[in-house]
């Protein structure tokens, strides 16, 4: 795809390495022409991204769908965003039930019913799944009660001293002179 | 004494964690096609396209059935094991033929021997879908009911066939 830039930098570095000038000006032509072709040749390759969709309304819904689900091949990647051959069927697969007017939650049992739960990013929440959906929370209880003893202890730690009579009268001194007296 | 011995426990119980997560295999996904039907499928045979093959053709064995392609690496590591399986007779493998090229896959089996009664072909994927495949090979085992009793994610090994897939058909079978 992006073959013309190297082209050109190669060209643009060979014509420095000559000595004559005519020459140099007419690797800067070369360049020049190159440079016009490298602007030009991608937007007429780009092929491979031109647009699969009939309908956009479909093409819409599908990514909205295909977010929530797994790509099981490059599992870190959702349907949508993956380029796995795999994804690319369950896709076209998706968007041919959506033309045959299928639910978006008939779409969803459809997978769960072939791929188990895995596939859904957001899996529904049953005895299996308690832990992911709620351990979370209880970490964070746990947390805060933990702190609050924490906070509590410490509270007591540092309770103000008593003073001594003579320390007080020390300090009061102290603040009528307004200076030190560090006996 | 307290003070040691919670932050210990704390530690222990995420180690724990830790080595339960680390010995779980993220590829094997558990299949929920497993004690159900085996999907219907009506596809062309690889070796004859007049001739078609329907998963009701098979109801009263017990058979297998082998999901793989030409281009698919690990496909090669399993398919001796296939061979020498088919050769035994103990159980009848079928071949699913996965998004493949008609002529490559039949290259394919005469270089590396064909182990498949018959072989089927699903060029776009469909039955795959069906069936859950994500990662060829895969091998489901079904039962005279029709009903997929296992399913082997990834090539066969003489230890899966040893102490899951070989058992499993023996007592499907009596």
């Amino acid at each position: 795809m992006s073959l013309s830039p190297f082209f050109g930098a190669l060209v643009s570095c060979c014509g420095q390495q000559r000595a004559g000038l005519e020459e140099r000006f007419f690797s800067v032509k070369i360049f020049a022409l190159l440079l016009a072709l490298m602007l030009v040749l991608p937007s007429s390759w780009a092929k491979e991204a031109a647009l699969i969709a009939e309908d956009p309304e479909i093409e819409r819904r599908m990514i909205h769908l295909s977010e929530d689900l797994r790509c099981l091949v490059c599992q870190n990647e959702s349907l949508a965003g993956s380029r796995a051959d795999f994804a690319n069927d369950l896709r076209r697969e998706i968007r041919e039930q959506m033309k045959d007017n299928k639910s978006d939650k008939e779409i969803i049992d459809f997978m769960v019913a072939r791929y188990g739960d895995f596939v859904l990013y957001r899996p529904p929440v049953k005895a299996t799944t308690i832990l992911l959906w709620f351990g979370p929370f209880v970490f964070l209880a746990a947390g805060a009660i933990l702190l609050l003893f924490y906070l509590k202890r410490r509270r007591r730690q540092i309770e103000d001293p008593a003073l001594s009579e003579k320390q007080r009268q020390q300090a009061e001194a102290l603040l009528k002179d307004g200076k030190g007296n560090n006996a | 004494m307290m003070r040691f011995l919670l932050p210990l426990v704390a530690f222990i119980v995420l180690v724990v964690f830790l080595l339960i997560g680390l010995n779980l295999n993220p590829r094997q996904v558990p299949s929920p096609l497993i004690g159900k039907p085996a999907p219907d499928f009506q596809l062309q045979q690889l070796h004859d396209s007049d001739k078609t093959l329907t998963s009701k053709e098979n109801l009263g064995k017990v058979w297998l059935l082998n999901v793989w392609a030409s281009w698919c690496v690990s496909c090669r590591e399993e398919h001796p094991l296939l061979v020498q399986l088919a050769r035994s007779g103990i159980v009848p493998v079928y071949g699913l033929n996965y998004k493949d090229e008609r002529d490559l896959a039949l290259q394919w089996l005469k270089q590396f021997g064909d182990p498949y009664t018959v072989s089927i072909r699903d060029p776009e994927g469909r039955t795959g879908i069906d069936y859950g495949v994500y990662g060829v090979p895969e091998t489901y085992v079904i039962d005279k009911n029709g009903v997929i009793r296992y399913k082997q994610i990834g090539p066969v090994t003489v230890e899966s066939l040893e102490t899951k897939i070989l058992p499993l058909v023996k007592e499907l079978q009596g």
